[in-house]
């Protein structure tokens, strides 16, 4: 492996992160990032969820690319997904039940995120086993680090405790643990993370589009 | 038939999934932009949510329960929901080539969402019975659809105003849904199931 390939894994990584953040840049799969992110145990569990279910499903899906006909190529997908899914489902509800029982619909729902299957048909379908894992694990990461941004700030403001831990001895600001407070949450960092764009990188602001 | 229209209303008011379920938001974000599209993915939306709900009933408490196949349930879903999506786009194709040029687009987009999913995972886990289920379905469908005209309607008008530049888009779009989130809770009292 030269160094060449090294350093564009690297950037594959970056990419996830920053470049091409799924939540707060590109704007796909937003449910989760209003859904389960009340509390830091919640959106850090879901993060991992969905980092291990982008992972592997690059992976498998880089493997067995040049196996499956063109034509059935989406439906071969999602059964991968979901097959990935159903996996972690099942080994959360065994070993971390209580969270389970709170955002159990919402890790079933994984396998409906436009981004997994996004990246399935956009990264994976068309590269090497390597970079595809690469490109998993930093779009998982970026969805990751995204849910523990919002929930920290959620849960740091609505209950004043982090992890269930008093660490702000003042009144809570009850809004932002109740449903609207999640919207209000995400679009506040939407549009700081644009501001910053703008104000320090030049740019024109992002997540324009949806879907 | 009381407890029929109690979950009709709950499912499509106090739980409305947009609002306090959180789903569905890539298509509410998606498709609020113009008037006329929320109003043609609402009617595709409603009428693909209820058959769904009918046809993955049937599989699971006919083929998965007695099987004890329940844990396959996200894989037999997912599979039920977009083989019945497809079939549905090349029999709306031949049929009807008029409504499908103005509603094919929707059902298309309408398999990544997660409602369409949601809807047959909490029938199967709450133990509605048929009608129940389809009563559920019809709700969660025209609650959706209420969602994505209130908000259709309000960014209409928010194109005339003058958001500060960071929050143009999506921001100011979420910060909407919150405030429209906010006046649901008020339906929270309503019914208590």
């Amino acid at each position: 492996m030269s160094t060449e390939g090294k350093v564009s894994y690297i950037g594959l990584l970056k990419n996830g992160i920053f470049g091409e953040n799924p939540v707060f840049r590109i704007a796909l799969s937003l449910c989760p990032a209003v859904a389960v992110t009340s509390s830091l145990k919640n959106g850090l569990l879901m993060g991992i969820g969905v980092f291990f279910v982008q992972t592997l499903a690059n992976v498998s899906i880089s493997l067995v690319r040049n196996l499956i006909h063109e034509r059935i190529r989406l439906p071969a997908y999602i059964l991968i997904i979901a097959t990935w899914v159903t996996a972690i489902n099942l080994l959360l509800e065994a070993f971390a039940y209580p969270v389970y029982k709170q955002i159990g619909l919402y890790l079933q729902l994984i396998v409906a995120f436009a981004i997994i299957l996004s990246r399935a048909e956009l990264f994976a379908s068309k590269n090497k086993l390597l970079p595809s894992l690469f490109d998993g694990l930093g779009m998982g990461l970026g969805f990751l680090i995204a849910l523990v941004v919002i929930s920290f700030f959620r849960e740091l403001l609505g209950s004043g405790t982090l992890f269930g831990y008093p660490v702000v001895s003042s009144k809570p600001v009850l809004l932002f643990v109740l449903p609207a407070g999640g919207f209000f949450a995400v679009g506040l960092l939407m549009g700081f993370f644009n501001w910053m764009d703008i104000r320090f990188f030049g740019g024109h602001g992002a997540s324009g589009g949806g879907h | 038939m009381a407890k029929l229209v109690e979950l009709l209303v709950a499912a499509s008011l106090v739980n409305n999934f947009v609002f306090t379920r959180y789903l569905g938001l890539c298509i509410f974000m998606g498709t609020t932009k113009k008037m006329d599209t929320a109003v043609g993915m609402s009617i595709t939306f409603t009428s693909v949510m209820v058959i769904s709900s009918a046809l993955s009933w049937v599989a699971y408490n006919f083929v998965m329960v007695p099987y004890h196949l329940e844990f396959l349930k996200i894989m037999v879903f997912i599979v039920i929901v977009a083989g019945f999506v497809q079939a549905a786009d090349t029999m709306m194709r031949k049929v009807a080539p008029g409504l499908y040029y103005k509603l094919g687009i929707y059902l298309a987009l309408i398999i990544t969402n997660c409602i369409i999913l949601a809807v047959p995972l909490i029938n199967a886990d709450s133990g509605y019975s048929f009608i129940e289920s389809l009563v559920f379905g019809l709700g969660s469908g025209l609650g959706f659809a209420l969602a994505l005209i209130i908000m259709a309607s309000i960014r209409e008008k928010l194109e005339l105003a003058d958001v500060p530049k960071p929050f143009r888009g999506m921001p100011i779009a979420f910060i909407l849904t919150g405030l429209i989130a906010l006046a649901f809770i008020g339906f929270s009292g309503l019914i208590t199931l």
